[in-house]
């Protein structure tokens, strides 16, 4: 208890100079939450459009991005027919422009696709999906920032379009997109007979691995992956949560240059007071956890009012209509896990010079100049 | 300066009393050997005893007291504490948190704790437990008339309080060496007098061994011993 009051009554004794180490482990803590969170839920919602009533995804080998993929419309037909799948579904994915808006998500889909199936139609009728070539259906918000109704006539890239549903998804891109009959995307992409990838779902699970081998026997220029797979092993949602995780790194690391000089000065205006705990007998593991346990301190309040600023903001983000469905609030508890523990290894960086510079104190020199 | 000169060195003790403290051949120089302060000191002390250190300031009292308290090493010469040579990496925390005590010139307590967390801190250090330690404190808070402020801070006691505190903390766990740098150096007569009273009280009622440098010859006078220091060696006057 005693030795719990020297770490806090030190931190006391400089509230300020504390607080504002707090607040830049806080800042940092919450930048971290916030770009890993809403990455990680950009990245959820991307694997939600692939995995949507689907388990298995399908696409060309070794292309570094989807958009790039080229799934012959013949392999789509095939796979279909194998007795181990419930159904499989081509899409498309292509970028396309309006005006004021230099990218909309297109999605060439069947009428059969689960993302129009499942989705709720807030106007048109799912019936009339791809009765024609022109026709569109519009996510929710993609009809307000094209300033779209049904029936309307919209330009999207080099075509106007005639909008015969919109409907709503939980998720951002979705709801910010375009549907296309498949057909139209691929003429209006010029990908005739292909598809990006095929979604697909099996009868059972555990027809995965024969599933997955036969695409590799049948299609050797395509590769397929469970969900799961896709999402651990797609370059792209690795560069990204390589550069999140990297952002927030170098907001801790900030903050942790915050915590060391906080210790620093903390060390330098008490050495007396270091050398009287040596005169009572204090070790130089029992001077240095004391130096470690302020820097704890400090970094396990900084990251606690990280993480609930960081909710917060998230909370705000979620509310802002434009990022309707991009930002995913719910916080991995592995993700503040991580979050805490890079706050007190921060920390604990922060403190190592303090410490062992409170470790070389000598009581006789600190004590002669009185 | 009335020394009996030829009484330098060893001292011939007529008790059969425990040596506690010896230093032999005590050599000890500060920026690189350029200042001389010890220049081969013997000296012993009995257990129980207590001696008083006298002589100017920088003849070296308080450098023998941090040799003895193993806060300081000699560049020469042996220093050992009941019967074991001081060495600061093989016993230093021993001798710190069991064998010595401290008081020095100014209190040196922590002012944001209270009286009472400031004496438990040695018994943090040496890992006491709570009850044990909090005992010792009420022992101590007794015989040092401090029971009534020991939830008090620091900032609220008075110079003598303060120089009680440090006391009470330097035999919180039960030392049985009471090294004293100028103990009453910071406080005015009348506080000198009744702390000084009271540290002779405690370590003859413990069985201490106090070793006290001082400048106050009134004070030294009411000690067992009184120990000239001079230009580096120590002497014990023949009036003695």
């Amino acid at each position: 208890m005693i030795f719990f009051k020297l770490i806090v009554t030190n931190l006391r004794r400089h509230r300020i100079r504390s607080c504002i180490s707090m607040a830049g482990i806080a800042f940092s803590v919450a930048a971290m939450l916030t770009v890993v969170t809403i990455l990680q839920g950009a990245i959820g919602m991307f694997s939600g459009i692939l995995s949507s009533d689907s388990e298995i995804v399908v696409f060309e080998r070794n292309v570094s991005d989807l958009f790039f993929s080229s799934v012959p419309a013949a392999a789509a037909e095939q796979i279909a027919g194998w007795p181990m799948v419930s159904h499989a579904d081509p899409v498309l994915f292509g970028i396309v422009s309006s005006a004021g808006h230099p990218i909309v998500t297109c999605f060439g889909v069947t009428v059969a696709d689960a993302r129009i199936r499942k989705a709720t139609w807030t106007a048109g009728d799912r019936l009339d999906f791809a009765l024609h070539a022109d026709d569109v259906v519009l996510g929710e918000r993609a009809a307000q920032f094209l300033g779209a109704r049904l029936d309307d006539h919209v330009p999207i890239g080099h075509g106007v379009f005639h909008v015969i549903g919109i409907l709503r998804t939980a998720n951002g891109f979705e709801d910010g997109g375009v549907f296309m009959p498949l057909s139209s995307a691929q003429s209006f992409f010029h990908k005739e007979g292909a598809s990006s990838v095929i979604t697909v779902k099996l009868n059972g699970k555990d027809d995965a691995a024969s599933f997955k081998a036969m695409v590799q026997a049948r299609f050797p220029n395509l590769i397929a992956l469970e969900d799961a797979e896709f999402t651990r092993s797609y370059s792209q949602f690795r560069i990204l949560k390589a550069t999140a995780w990297a952002v927030g790194v170098c907001g801790l690391l900030m903050g942790g240059l915050g915590v060391a000089n906080t210790m620093i000065m903390s060390v330098f205006t008490r050495i007396r007071e270091i050398a009287i705990l040596r005169v009572c007998g204090f070790s130089n593991v029992q001077i240095a956890t004391m130096i470690f346990g302020e820097s704890a301190v400090v970094s396990l309040l900084g990251a606690v009012f990280g993480l609930l600023t960081g909710t917060g903001l998230l909370f705000a983000l979620k509310l802002v209509p434009a990022l309707h469905g991009y930002v995913d609030v719910t916080l991995q508890p592995v993700v503040m896990l991580i979050v805490i523990v890079l706050a007190l290894l921060t920390g604990a960086a922060g403190a190592l010079y303090p410490a062992a510079y409170a470790m070389r104190v000598r009581a006789v020199e600190a004590l002669r100049f009185e | 300066m009335n020394l009996a000169t030829a009484q330098a060195g060893t001292l011939d003790l007529s008790s059969r009393a425990r040596i506690v403290l010896r230093a032999e051949d005590v050599w000890k120089s500060y920026d690189d050997g350029a200042i001389e302060v010890l220049k081969g000191v013997d000296f012993e002390v009995a257990e129980g005893q207590t001696v008083a250190l006298c002589g100017p300031s920088g003849c070296g009292k308080s450098t023998l007291l941090h040799l003895f308290g193993g806060l300081d090493e000699p560049d020469r010469g042996h220093v050992t504490v009941n019967g074991i040579e001081v060495n600061r990496k093989r016993n230093l925390l021993r001798l710190l948190r069991h064998e010595v005590g401290f008081v020095f010139q100014l209190h040196n307590l922590i002012p944001d704790l209270t009286l009472a967390e400031n004496c438990l801190i040695p018994t943090v250090a040496a890992g006491i437990d709570r009850e044990t330690a909090q005992a010792r404190l009420r022992q101590l808070g007794e015989s040092t008339g401090l029971s009534h402020r020991l939830g008090q801070r620091i900032q609220k006691l008075s110079g003598g309080e303060r120089q009680r505190t440090a006391l009470c903390r330097a035999l919180m766990n039960k030392p049985k060496i009471l090294l004293a740098d100028e103990p009453t150096g910071s406080l005015d007569e009348r506080s000198s007098r009744a702390v000084f009273a009271l540290l002779l009280e405690i370590v003859a009622a413990e069985g201490v061994t106090l070793v006290m440098a001082t400048h106050d010859r009134g004070l030294a006078a009411r000690c067992d011993r009184l120990l000239e220091m001079h230009n580096g060696r120590i002497y014990e006057p023949a009036s003695a």
